[in-house]
């Protein structure tokens, strides 16, 4: 405890480079797959194609993937970039496929209403198939989130100083402390974005929470 | 008026849904689409707003083409109701009254202000205005869905099935609260149903449709009840079942109705 007490602004600067590091690639992975999964719903011929492929790529190791992208990148081998492209491309991986099903989930009556009432396509994609695809996008953005934060950490065996670094540190100087306090800030950390993303899901989709339907006469 | 010129519609897999439809809607009447699953009636309704294109043949509101026109500016311009209401889930009752009025640019407080308008005239609580649809019960929704195909006052209404979801006690309550509406507000509906009884009730002109989109016979419902085409009509409109034959027979003074089984239906009234 004392060694946290004295240590107190390190750690401090290693979460919030930590959350930084974790919130990027959530982000870029989340826009990134609404389109691609928003197309792949619409061309069944191509869904499973397409998935599949961009799906594969979670089963690169990360820490490969971090040492071979200096290379294809052309930036430092130090570089906090090719933690970021290599965690986007991970969030890709896992959010696509919840995107392609979250547009998948919306009701066709209601996309077919909505173009009666004089929606046009795009108009329709924007007010009616993005906010009803929210609730499985939340889910699937909920497990992006814990896994980059959980990755985050990886890049600090290339360098890239984060909660990570407590835990390489601690191996190093064979220091348990240090090693239970990277854990445990880590697990907070993920813990903090998925109640941030729970909180903002009940604010966005205040629908999606409300009680069924009671029944009864008109 | 609408008027369909013979009308055709073959869909991508070869299957025919219309042969050759031709048929006159009188403006300010209700004209019924009754026939079973099958018999194209869904897409005859829905070549008016151009939710479907005809494969071959005009469809014409008021002697224009409606190929002519921008689709979306089309059914922004024709109120559409549906089965089951097909409200957005996200949005609240007054909003999704509102919807058309506001993709037609309308500002917010004239919508609101029409909105909470046509929820009255549809007799719904404006305090379920702020609830979301699946807050509601079946026949709410559907009075919402009534009133958000009306809120724009459009010449015309379109009416696919709405009824059908919901139980018989609340589908008598909506059928009495549209004659009401119409008796006050004089639209253009085209109105599709499978059900009979409710096209005789709510129409003033009837289609009666076989497989194919082919007419079997068009006309009031007194018009047809009273010369019913050929057999296929007689058995449709249940003339052959004896329900609808009914004869009068004394009773203590007083002349009831009876259907051709001996059941009682009613008093006749002098």
């Amino acid at each position: 405890m004392s060694w946290l007490l004295d240590n107190r602004d390190y750690v401090w600067d290693l979460t919030v480079r930590h959350m930084w590091l974790s919130a990027i690639p959530i982000v870029v992975g989340f826009l990134v797959s609404l389109p691609i999964g928003w197309y792949a719903n619409r061309h069944h011929r191509l869904r499973g194609g397409l998935l599949g492929g961009i799906s594969i790529l979670y089963t690169i190791p990360s820490l490969p993937l971090f040492v071979i992208l200096p290379g294809i990148l052309g930036t430092g081998i130090l570089s906090a970039t090719n933690v970021l492209v290599g965690l986007s491309i991970y969030a890709v991986a896992i959010m696509v496929r919840s995107a392609s099903d979250a547009f998948g989930s919306v009701s066709p009556q209601v996309l077919d209403a909505a173009r009666a009432s004089g929606y046009s396509s795009r108009g329709r994609a924007w007010a009616v198939e993005l906010p009803l695809a929210g609730p499985v996008l939340l889910a699937g953005l909920r497990v992006v989130a814990v896994s980059t934060v959980s990755l985050v950490s990886v890049g600090a065996l290339i360098g890239v100083s984060s909660l990570g670094s407590l835990f390489t540190d601690g191996y190093q100087r064979d220091f348990r402390t240090e090693i239970v306090i990277g854990i445990v800030a880590t697990v907070v950390v993920a813990l903090v974005f998925d109640g941030l993303l729970v909180l903002a899901g009940k604010l966005l989709m205040p629908w999606s929470s409300i009680s069924r339907p009671t029944g009864g006469a008109a | 008026m609408i008027e369909y010129r013979s009308i055709g519609k073959t869909f991508a897999d070869g299957t025919e849904a219309v042969g050759d439809f031709s048929l006159q809607l009188p403006s300010r009447t209700t004209t019924v689409l009754v026939g079973s699953s099958g018999c194209g009636k869904t897409t005859l309704l829905r070549m008016v707003n151009r939710m479907v294109e005809p494969s071959r043949g005009q469809v014409l509101i008021d002697d224009v083409d409606v190929a002519t026109r921008n689709p979306v500016e089309l059914r922004r311009s024709i109120g559409y109701v549906m089965q089951a209401a097909g409200l957005l889930p996200h949005r609240t009752v007054i909003d999704n009254v509102g919807t058309v009025l506001r993709l037609n640019g309308v500002g917010k407080k004239e919508t609101r202000e029409r909105s909470y308008a046509v929820l009255e005239t549809v007799g719904l609580d404006t305090s379920l205005a702020k609830k979301y649809p699946s807050q509601l019960s079946g026949g709410q929704q559907q009075r919402v869905g009534v009133a958000r195909g009306l809120v724009t006052d459009p010449n015309i209404l379109l009416m696919d099935e709405p009824f059908g979801a919901v139980d018989p006690i609340v589908r008598e309550e909506l059928q009495a609260e549209l004659l009401r509406l119409q008796r006050e507000l004089d639209k253009t509906i085209v109105f599709v149903t499978h059900d009979i009884d409710e096209a005789f009730l709510l129409g003033d002109q009837v289609v009666i449709l076989k497989k194919g989109g082919k007419i079997a016979q068009v006309g009031s419902p007194a018009d047809i009840l009273a010369e019913p085409a050929d057999d296929f009509v007689r058995s449709f409109i249940g003339l052959d079942r004896g329900r609808r034959t009914l004869r009068i027979e004394e009773r203590d003074g007083v002349r009831l109705v009876v259907d051709s089984t001996g059941k009682a239906t009613g008093v006749l009234q002098s």
